[in-house]
């Protein structure tokens, strides 16, 4: 059975005629707009759940990676002159490097730490780009220079859901294909038991490192695409609710279902835009769906469906 | 000097509410190995709670218990309904129902009580008292009484009552106090219920002095978990002193290099203290069994 039979191949080629086919029946711009936002959560969500669903572990700071991100692109665009693309890439490093610095010692103790440790890293990140007023504009945000690649400027929601589609096809492709590998067996391992993992010569650390570096880098990525699409960035993007709205997403959709980071990144962004009437009610609805999805369907929607589904099949 | 004074005075009083707060952690820490993210909520509702009643006419010392038991049931409540259903459940699940709890509570009191600050009437008078050229707010001396007498209480109800040492036996082993037979989820309830105690507590005693309002679980929240983290995880004595470590650092931060960054300092401390210190200042190293 080649790749795009199975389920997972076949899944990505689902995923990419529904990008393909979804501006066909979009009415204006907003769904655009909203579509794009689903995107962009669904890559850091992905990511994400490499790390929770797979590896066992908790991030309470992937919002601040994503700030990180958007603002580390953002200021090399407008203060230094670096071309988008590689202000980006650059963001992406220095992330890359933050997380692993502050990974490598963590990871080795077990249970809540890392939950600790990348809580404390987002909140310090999100209080360093509120208080830096010179360099980001403090609570007021900053304006983004627009995007640009060899001349060539992506203008309009249409053309930024064709990248970002795009950007999140390859996401997902990457993620299939790691979860498959020697490398994503090795986590399926680690998160069965830790200490068997390393008896079978997993070097465990090591594996939970490199994905929790490599989830940081995505939601980076993100942040920065984000920053150059939406043009104005505020500190509210690094906070720790947003983290935990991240996590949320992950939980509702499903751990260890690359396509339930997905679902639950597009069923919470699109909540909040249908129940502007309950935005009052936003935030406790959100408490309760994570409370009910952990007690009552601890797999998440699309794991608890697609058993459902297989179970009435045979 | 008169300075340095003024900030180990506001530096204490904080750090006794994030010593409370930090020994609701422990105290839950040690009953179910739950990191309760709902703790600093029971802060808010606390504070919200106690002046919510006085403005619907209650007096102070009627509306301060009523508020207290109130939270000890959202404590009880919590933890039968989202953490007993949840048992056996892998510690990154239990992280996200707490969290979800904090959520879910802080987005009820949101709608309850909207998102105005509240500001409550110091327990008695607001006249501050003068030492060393330093002011001393009464309100300060009724957080450092509250906080002493409620650590004393707990000393005496782990030492003393037998029902504080059957708590104690589940922390050191709860499978051998099964056996010996201590009900474990009564030990579990009354662990939920004793922080919800602790929290609201801190909320009101700190309430006259910054403010209170639906959001204000988050901040003191996550510090009294640095707090009981820096101490040592469940170890109510170290929570105590972490918390009193952490408010003194912040408020000289604060004072002398930078208010700004006065929020940072906690968490800074946190990741110092996983990198270098992973068992805290009082914790014991373990060893884990396979």
């Amino acid at each position: 059975m080649s790749f795009w039979q199975s389920p997972r191949g076949g899944g990505l080629v689902a995923l990419a005629v529904i990008i393909g086919l979804l501006p066909l029946v979009f009415p204006n711009n907003y769904f655009f707009n909203v579509a794009i936002l689903i995107g962009l959560n669904g890559i850091v969500c992905i990511g994400l759940n490499l790390l929770i669903g797979y590896a066992g572990q908790i991030s309470l700071g992937h919002a601040g990676f994503f700030g990180l991100g958007a603002y580390v692109a953002a200021i090399l665009t407008s203060n230094h002159g670096i071309p988008p693309l590689g202000a980006m890439l650059l963001a992406a490093l220095l992330v890359g490097i933050l997380a692993f610095v502050v990974a490598r010692p963590i990871m080795r103790l077990k249970g809540h730490y890392l939950a600790m440790g990348t809580l404390g890293l987002g909140i310090i990140i999100a209080i360093i780009l509120n208080q830096e007023v010179e360099l980001t504009g403090g609570p007021d945000g900053m304006p983004v220079d627009s995007f640009s690649l060899l001349g060539w400027q992506p203008y309009g929601d249409r053309v930024w859901y064709w990248i970002v589609g795009g950007l999140l096809l390859a996401t997902v492709w990457l993620a299939l294909n790691l979860i498959d590998s020697p490398v994503g067996r090795a986590l399926r391992a680690l998160h069965g038991s830790e200490v068997a993992a390393a008896a079978a010569g997993i070097n465990v650390v090591r594996f939970k490192v490199k994905i929790f570096v490599s989830s940081a880098i995505l939601a980076s990525l993100a942040g920065s695409i984000f920053a150059f699409y939406i043009g104005f960035i505020t500190p509210g993007e690094a906070n720790f609710f947003h983290s935990l709205e991240l996590v949320a997403m992950v939980v509702l959709g499903g751990l260890a279902s690359i396509y339930g980071a997905l679902v639950g990144a597009a069923i919470l962004t699109i909540l909040p835009q249908v129940l502007t009437v309950f935005h009052d009610y936003e935030m406790m609805m959100l408490g309760a769906i994570m409370m009910a999805v952990m007690i009552f369907m601890r797999r998440g929607l699309v794991p608890t469906l697609a058993r459902l589904l297989r179970r009435r099949g045979s | 000097m008169a300075d340095f004074l003024q900030f180990l005075f506001s530096g204490i009083t904080v750090g006794a509410t994030y010593a409370l707060v930090g020994l609701g952690f422990a105290i839950i820490y040690n009953a179910s190995h739950v990191i309760n993210f709902a703790q600093g909520e029971f802060v808010m509702l606390g504070g919200m709670g106690s002046v919510f009643l006085v403005d619907i006419g209650l007096p102070l010392p009627a509306a301060i218990p009523l508020a207290v038991i109130a939270t000890m049931a959202v404590g009880v409540a919590l933890e039968k309904m989202a953490i007993e259903p949840a048992r056996n459940a892998s510690v990154v699940s239990l992280i996200i129902i707490t969290i979800g709890a904090s959520i879910f509570l802080r987005g009820s009191a949101e709608v309850a009580w909207g998102r105005n600050f509240h500001s409550m009437a110091p327990f008695t008078g607001s006249a501050p008292i003068d030492i060393g050229g330093a002011a001393l707010l009464p309100q300060s001396l009724w957080v450092l009484g509250g906080a002493i007498l409620a650590v004393l209480a707990l000393k005496y109800f782990f030492g003393r009552t037998r029902t504080g040492k059957a708590m104690q036996a589940s922390a050191f082993n709860a499978y051998a106090a099964r056996l010996v037979g201590i009900d474990q989820r009564f030990v579990l309830l009354l662990s939920f219920a004793l922080s919800g105690l602790f929290g609201a507590v801190a909320g009101i005693l700190i309430a006259p002095i910054s403010l209170t309002y639906s959001g204000v679980g988050v901040m003191l929240g996550l510090k009294g978990f640095c707090a009981a983290i820096l101490g040592g995880m469940g170890n109510p004595f170290g929570a105590i002193m972490g918390g009193l470590l952490l408010g003194v650092s912040e408020a000289i931060t604060a004072g002398y290099i930078s208010s700004a960054y006065k929020d940072a300092v906690a968490f800074l401390i946190i990741l110092l203290v996983l990198f270098f210190l992973p068992s805290g200042l009082f914790g014991k190293r373990r060893t884990e069994r396979v």
